[in-house]
């Protein structure tokens, strides 16, 4: 179920929107019709040191006073607006989208290095699981979220997508089993900075679930794909590991292949292992993860779901379909399938 | 060879019993730890023969599981000195804590001052290892509870009577018990009896009496006599009238 | 003499046209059922516990037994057993002794668990063809990695503590040689080592026919701190301090003098034929600061090369004591369910004292989770688990591994009898009288052990791939993958787990 695509330019040379709405459109046939979303980093150069913080608003009278009063408590809002949207046919318009652009108050968060960050995930955990018709779905810095219930194409234009110009967009499409029409469950999902679209499912959910929340994560999407936004939150910001050893601890190698390795290896690997075993990710999945810095993109470790990665020069693909990459650019120069549980890394180079 | 000295102030005791560990393998046979304070688990688990003088007061478990060496201790000892300790000795210039010799198997437990509650607790003797806990002043209650074998000999120095405090022997299934003087009967626990010390038992003791005055220079004779209680287990089989089948 | 006998508990009889009079019956029971009399074998039914030899000897399958075959008249409250025990407790004024595990007719909660399985969404795995893995560390893991960031490479900084390899999640649990035969027990030794696991030694020393096996047992000290010293805590791959067990919490043990032979006393260190008193606590630990001293005594005895277990009986507010032990360095927590097996406990303990050992599980789970501290102790689970599918709910719960103890007796001969504390059994387990120890064949016995152990193993791995895990990992503190069938709320609330349908 579903179909991901994803792009980098390593330059941070910005692109618009229109040719991954037509890649992902052209995976409809993995979809269902009843969840689409885009994200884009780059696309707010006038705030690049806000948060902006995108909320779906049941309505503007109680949640969205209880959550402009929390975040002013908590920092300053230097901009707020409604997200322009423009009416679909095919898309019926459940929630008002609101972005907020909000700097924390530092000195209000005690016991942590990383007092901005922390407070606003702080914000978004306690919003999502006690403000009711709010829902925080995009909190990073100069990037934004635009998801909703519909066809790829519908969600696209509802928010004009063309609109905005990005270095880095994902794109997913939805083929919903459990969350049918609710567009908080719709992907990509993110959290600060980190943003992710998943195909597949994670059997082991329940695991990394109580894993995330013993360190302070809140899962109030009801569904699997949020705990790989806190698994890479917690692994890569919070613990500092680069994106390859988050990568390797989620879907690291066999105990056989271990065991097999040079020592230095076999230490490392094994103590990656017992210390992140809770993290490690199961069932069926190809995932590509994005921050400012890049994105990464991996499958499972038996390999169950479709990766396919392109490159042309400054720009890297990765998707669940070689066709959407060729829709996206018909230059591309290499295509390639990465290996089970092998990290496909795109860094930005300036 | 001349003694490893060692500065313990401010050591945790993990470093320290590393460089005591090290030094007896390497076959130093006097080691001397000077400003020792609270340091726990001296000389725990070491083998070997060696002779470890200890000037401060170690902490809780010191000697415990202890396989040859002696321990000499100017200073107060804290919790269970000799706990499970297998064989050696330790020579404590002082008094020590509660607990003092639990469940120890094999060697001797010397003790010039006091001990607290419970002391020689579950000591217990097999084939050629008999543990020996002397005491020169009193003890606190539950002297030699479930004690399985081994001695424990209490002096009562400056003390009338020797011991006031109850529990003595409680559990008793092994051993024996010594007590300098008389020991009231109401001061017996569960399992224990009062026996005649006389002339046998005198000569059987007149070694562990001698070795521990000679440790702390006093003079042995004024206790080479039969003015000692005996306290032995009623049955070697407390608690086997306790039960029925189902 | 005035109460009378009570009612048999077990009838025997002997289908005549079937015995050929082959005397196996005879020979066998060491209860005494049988004797002959001029050529005829003669039953008294009364001397009878069910431990099935004579029947498993009967090359005829002439031997019936019945179970309490005089009625009593029916009463919900007054049970007949409710009426016997009060009669023998009449008669002899003294607690009664009883064996095995709790007889009481509680729920069972394993049995109104259920697992997923995958369908569509997800494929399952087929552990036959993909690879499965099972491998389980028991120790500390780190909270986090250190390293440092050197020219691209990272150059590790964490230090793992010392952990258990196992291959498969199956312990033994402890069982000391005393309580149990020395062919018993080499029999489980040879089997943990075949099968990439451990056995506990119970509290009673080791035996030198176990030394050859010594890096597969977890070595237990205990309140009597029989057989302890620096060898023996040497000799183990772990310790394990046991706090409590499950049959019989806040309660210590007796090992009778009579079952205290020659190479029971040299092994526990003790005189031959004195009762081994083990206290109801260790007197030397009185509140949790005491147990780190005996963790961190044990570890610094053994240079900190050894992972430290705490074994405690699930009791009531099991959680906060384990969330003690894991602040006290010990590697492991040991939760022992009421249902727990043992060779010998007041009656009135084993049926009454202690929670089940699922809910236990999940509250420990539960709690060190909620503080954070999950990593700093793996979580053992014994006390009644009888087959694969209890073990892989365990774990689901939150379990790291699990300790059998009855499971593998049963695998050695067992039938469940439950008079173990009589020293007499028939299968050559519970006793120290030579002629019936030999009945064991360690060989024969270790392999049946080690039989099941691996038969478990590969239900293991199926309902695993069923449920689409190809890790054991991924299993533990699964509870997403467990829905309770029957249970009320309240029980739901403390596993954690939503109902059927839900």
């Amino acid at each position: 179920m579903c179909g991901i695509i994803g792009v980098i330019d390593r330059t941070m040379s910005r692109m618009d929107g229109s040719s991954i709405k037509e890649a992902l459109s052209l995976m409809d046939e993995r979809g269902s019709g009843e969840g689409a979303g885009y994200v884009a980093y780059g696309i707010y150069p006038d705030y690049a040191d806000c948060y902006a913080i995108h909320v779906f608003f049941d309505n503007l009278l109680e949640p969205k006073t209880m959550v402009d009063k929390i975040l002013q408590t908590w920092g300053r809002v230097v901009h707020q607006e409604e997200i322009p949207t423009y009416e679909q046919p095919g898309l019926k318009k459940e929630h008002i989208p609101w972005r907020y652009f909000f700097k924390p108050y530092t000195d209000l968060m005690v016991g942590t290095t990383n007092p901005d960050d922390d407070n606003v995930k702080r914000l978004v955990m306690s919003i999502n699981s006690t403000v009711e018709g709010a829902l925080i779905f995009s909190s990073g810095k100069n990037l934004g979220v635009f998801k909703a219930s519909g066809w790829p194409e519908d969600v696209a234009n509802f928010y004009r997508i063309e609109d905005y110009k990005g270095y880095i967009w994902l794109a997913h499409n939805r083929y919903p089993t459990n969350t049918s029409g609710w567009w908080g469950g719709a992907h990509p999902f993110n959290l600060l900075d980190w943003s992710v679209v998943h195909n597949g499912e994670i059997t082991s959910y329940g695991t990394n679930r109580r894993y995330v929340e013993s360190n302070g994560y809140d899962c109030t999407m009801f569904t699997d794909t949020e705990v790989v936004a806190y698994l890479f939150d917690l692994l890569g910001r919070k613990h500092g590991l680069p994106s390859e050893t988050v990568v390797t601890a989620l879907a690291p190698p066999f105990w056989d292949e271990i065991d097999e390795m040079p020592e230095k290896q076999e230490e490392f690997l094994r103590t990656l292992r017992l210390t992140y075993g809770p993290a490690l990710m199961n069932g069926p999945f190809a995932i590509v993860v994005a921050t400012k810095d890049g994105i990464v993109g991996f499958t499972d470790r038996i390999k169950l779901r479709p990766l396919i990665v392109g490159e042309n020069g400054s720009r890297l693909y990765i998707s669940s379909e070689e066709a959407a990459i060729r829709t996206m650019d018909p230059e591309v120069k290499t295509i390639y399938m990465p290996r089970a549980g092998e990290p496909v890394i795109g860094r930005v180079t300036i | 060879m001349e003694p490893l000295v060692i500065d313990a102030k401010g050591m945790h005791y993990t470093p320290l019993n590393k460089l005591i560990r090290e030094a007896v393998a390497s076959g130093v046979k006097e080691i001397v730890l000077n400003n020792v304070l609270g340091q726990r688990f001296i000389g725990n688990g070491v083998r070997g023969d060696a002779k470890i003088t200890i000037n401060g007061v170690p902490g809780g478990d010191l000697g415990m599981f202890m396989s040859g060496p002696e321990c000499e201790i100017f200073g107060n000892a804290e919790h269970a000195p000799g706990n499970t300790m297998d064989y050696g000795s330790l020579i404590i210039h002082g008094s020590a804590g509660d607990a003092v010799a639990h469940s120890m198997r094999g060697g001797k437990v010397f003790v010039e001052g006091n001990i607290g509650y419970r002391g020689g607790i579950h000591m217990k003797e097999y084939d050629g290892k008999r543990p020996i806990l002397v005491v020169g002043g009193t003890s606190h209650a539950f002297l030699g509870e479930y004690m399985a074998g081994g001695l424990i000999l209490v002096f009562g120095i400056g003390q009338e009577p020797t011991i006031q405090d109850r529990g003595i022997g409680s559990g008793i299934h092994g051993g024996e018990i010594i007590i300098r003087g008389d020991v009231n009967e109401k001061l017996l626990g569960v399992g224990a009896k009062k026996v005649k010390f006389n002339e046998d038992d005198l000569e059987r003791l007149t070694p562990v009496i001698k070795d521990f005055c000679e440790r702390f220079g006093i003079d042995s004779s004024q206790f080479l006599d039969t003015n000692y209680s005996k306290i032995i287990p009623a049955s070697s089989r407390p608690f086997a009238g306790k039960y029925t089948w189902e | 003499m005035s109460l009378g006998s009570v009612p048999l508990k077990y009838k025997i009889s002997i289908d005549r046209d079937q015995c050929m009079k082959c005397m196996r019956c005879v020979d066998n029971c060491s209860y005494g059922v049988y004797r002959i009399e001029n050529d005829k074998i003669l039953i008294d039914s009364r001397k009878c516990t069910a431990c099935h030899r004579c029947i498993s000897m009967c090359p005829r399958d002439a031997i019936n037994l019945q179970e309490k075959p005089v009625d009593y008249r029916s009463h919900p409250l007054w049970t007949a057993e409710a009426r016997e025990d009060v009669i023998n407790q009449a008669r002899t004024g003294k607690i009664i002794l009883s064996g095995m595990g709790n007889a009481r007719d509680y729920p069972i909660i394993f049995d109104r668990l259920v697992l997923d399985a995958c369908q569509v969404t997800n494929p399952s795995i087929d552990p036959l063809r993909e690879p499965m893995e099972l491998r389980t560390y028991l120790g500390k893991k780190p909270a986090k990695l250190e390293f440092t960031k050197n020219n691209g490479d990272i150059d590790l900084k964490t230090k793992l503590a010392p952990n258990l390899k196992l291959d498969t999640p199956i312990m033994i649990g402890h069982m000391s040689y005393g309580a149990i035969s020395l062919n018993a027990q080499l029999s489980l030794a040879k089997a943990v080592a075949k099968t990439g696991t451990f056995m506990g030694t119970g509290e009673g020393g080791m035996h030198e026919s176990i030394y050859p096996y010594q890096d597969h047992t977890i070595v237990q000290i205990a309140s009597g701190r029989f057989g302890v010293d620096i060898d023996y805590l040497e000799r183990g791959a772990a310790i394990e301090i046991k706090v409590g067990q499950g049959a019989k919490p806040g309660i210590g043990g007796h090992l009778p003098g009579e079952k205290v032979c020659a190479d029971v006393s040299c092994t526990r260190m003790i005189p031959l034929g004195s009762d081994a008193i083990s206290p109801a606590p260790h007197h030397d630990i009185y509140s949790i600061e005491d147990l780190a001293q005996l963790v961190r005594s044990l570890k610094e005895a053994t240079e900190w090369k050894k992972p430290v277990f705490v074994k405690i009986a699930a009791v009531h507010n099991v959680a906060a004591i384990a969330a003690g032990i894991a602040r006290s360095d010990a590697d492991a927590v040991v939760i022992d369910g009421f249902k727990g097996g043992t060779g010998a406990a007041p009656k009135v303990f084993r049926d009454n004292v202690g929670i089940p050992i699922e809910a236990a599980i999940a509250a420990v789970d539960e709690k060190l989770n909620e503080q954070g501290i999950r990593n700093k102790v793996s979580l053992i689970a014994s006390g009644g688990i009888r087959n694969s599918a209890d073990i892989t709910k365990s774990i689901a719960l939150g379990a790291d591994a699990v300790y059998i103890g009855t499971a593998s007796l049963i695998a050695l001969g067992c039938r469940v009898c439950g008079n173990c504390y009589r020293g007499l059994c028939p299968w050559g387990i519970a006793t120290q009288k030579q002629e019936l120890v030999d009945r064991i064949d360690p060989e024969v016995g270790s392999e049946n052990v080690a039989n099941l152990i691996n038969a478990w193993t590969l239900e293991i791995s199926e309902l695993m791939g069923a449920a689409g895990l190809n890790s054991i990992e991924s299993l533990r503190g699964n509870r997403e993958r467990l829905r309770g069938y029957m249970l009320d709320q309240g029980l739901l609330d403390v596993l954690k787990i939503e109902s059927v349908g839900a």
